[in-house]
């Protein structure tokens, strides 16, 4: 034993996921920007399904280092706009399927997610969005206490606390997964097909003529490209400015945390809108905690105590008994928050200067049908019908997608 | 706590002010230009950096600018609006 302990020393580490950073050429025939796991899927998509392999994936930083890394994993399809349902519902079926698709496993969970109400308004709004997912094939149904209590046997259920619960919105199409696996599977899958990710190679222009875009600057040098596509969360506006694009979004930080382990005992993900914050348990027993977004906007990670404060009050009026738990690890990641909730996709001012923004606290949970979508208006030019009512075109028409049902949405 | 200095109440913990917004000089859209109307209403400079925004201090109901960088969230100055530069954007 010891002897094959010896030899794999020798041997050194097991074959990396990714080659090393290429040498950057002179062109390609699609850059993308930001190398989270929506940029990534949309290389492995174009690579994959669209033979479309001369594709640049340039990161300021690492692989899957922003928001990819700093989300809660949360996967479910319960939103209330017919446009936000019927694309988070393909979503989540993608999800289902990815480990196959990727051959690595993204540590998949169908777990379930339940929506507490602790007012009657909160239940007529579960109605509503119950009724529209069903109608458009998402498991979603209005549950009273006592199946809420049956489904989440620790949750303090007591009618003399400050807001009783009344019943919940029970969607069993919830789920969790290894956030990182995920970008980390895409990036394999890409590259193995050619695609060429460039970690620490920061945009730091647009070259843009005659209306459409031609090159990117980066700190490695120039690259000319037919086409980009922007997929960089928290520095949307930023990006989008290096091509002259103005965006209508704030930059917010959102805050988590994540407890010691316990053995297994919360299997759904549960979230409460009136106490602005959510749990669930990974898989290796931490509780992970997660919250609305901070009051003001800023482009900085750091973590406040009076948000951890709220964070922990919240939490433990649901779950007494996390009140003894330790906090193992905090942080902060930096939303692109829209005024309506819902992302901004597809064409840009810029000829063949597409964007994938406006993720705000649901970027996560789309990231393989962002995948498909994107490849698909990269391949074609032509945007694909799921996309078209998040077009950044909606805000000079008046017609938004108000989500009431994201995760912020409920301040 | 943070704090922030109100420029009527000196000192005061971060949970007393509310954010208000960016600060952008007055530009009425007429109301026919519709696109113009839009960009007022949902649009931000978002910047990464130095801003200027409103910001109120909630138990007196103080309104005032401050000068803040989003990057590293500190406060540069703040002042009440009667100091406002003319023909600025938000942009120092």
């Amino acid at each position: 034993m010891a002897l094959g302990l010896l030899k794999s020393a020798i041997a050194g580490a097991t074959a990396t996921h990714l080659p090393k950073r290429p040498a950057l050429k002179p062109g390609y025939d699609v850059v993308i920007i930001g190398a989270g796991g929506h940029g990534m899927a949309t290389a492995y998509h174009l690579a994959r399904y669209h033979g479309i392999r001369r594709v640049a994936v340039l990161d300021k930083g690492y692989l899957g280092g922003g928001n990819t890394a700093r989300n809660t994993a949360v996967i479910r399809s319960n939103y209330l706009t017919e446009e936000s349902v019927r694309f988070y519902r393909d979503s989540v079926r993608l999800f289902r399927e990815l480990s196959n698709e990727l051959d690595y496993n993204i540590l998949y969970e169908n777990r379930g997610q339940m929506t507490l109400a602790h007012s009657d308004s909160d239940l007529r709004s579960f109605r509503w969005r119950a009724e529209v997912n069903k109608e458009l094939g998402v498991r979603s149904e209005v549950v009273d206490l006592a199946e809420v209590q049956r489904r989440i046997p620790h949750l303090n259920c007591e009618p003399n606390v400050h807001f009783p619960i009344l019943g919940g919105l029970w969607h069993a199409d919830g789920a969790t997964a290894r956030h990182d696996a995920v970008v980390w599977g895409y990036a394999r899958a890409a590259c193995r097909l050619g695609v060429e990710f460039h970690p620490l190679t920061e945009v730091t222009g647009v070259e843009v003529k005659g209306g459409k875009v031609r090159a990117v600057e980066t700190t490695r040098g120039r690259v000319a490209c037919d086409t980009v596509v922007q997929a960089v969360a928290g520095m949307s506006s930023e990006v989008a400015r290096l091509a002259g694009i103005d965006l209508p979004i704030h930059t917010y930080p959102l805050q988590a945390m994540v407890t010691q382990p316990y053995k297994p005992i919360l299997t759904p993900l549960v979230s409460s809108p009136r106490w602005h914050v959510y749990i669930q348990q990974t898989s290796r027993g931490e509780f992970v905690i997660g919250g609305g977004s901070d009051p003001y906007p800023l482009y900085q990670t750091r973590s406040t105590l009076e948000l951890k404060e709220a964070l922990c009050s919240g939490i433990t009026q649901l779950f007494p008994f996390l009140a003894e738990a330790n906090i193992l690890r905090q942080w902060g990641g930096i939303t692109d928050m829209t005024p309506d909730y819902s992302p901004i996709m597809g064409l840009s001012p810029v000829d063949n200067y597409y964007l994938d923004g406006g993720w705000g606290t649901w970027g996560f949970k789309a990231t393989p049908i962002c995948g498909v979508t994107m490849a698909e208006l990269v391949s074609s030019g032509q945007v694909p019908e799921l996309i078209r009512p998040f077009a950044l075109e909606r805000f000079y028409a008046f017609e938004q997608i108000n989500e009431a049902g994201a995760t912020a949405a409920s301040h | 706590m943070k704090q922030m200095h109100c420029p009527l109440n000196g000192l005061r913990n971060i949970d007393e002010f509310v954010y208000g917004g960016e600060y952008h000089p007055d530009t009425e859209p007429t109301e026919t230009d519709t696109r113009a109307c839009a960009r007022q209403v949902f649009f931000h400079h978002n910047r990464a950096g130095l801003v200027i925004e409103w910001w109120c201090h909630a138990p007196s109901s103080f309104w005032f600018l401050a000068e803040r960088d989003t990057r590293s969230n500190t406060v540069v100055r703040t002042f009440p609006p009667s100091e406002l530069p003319s023909g600025q954007d938000g942009t120092p």
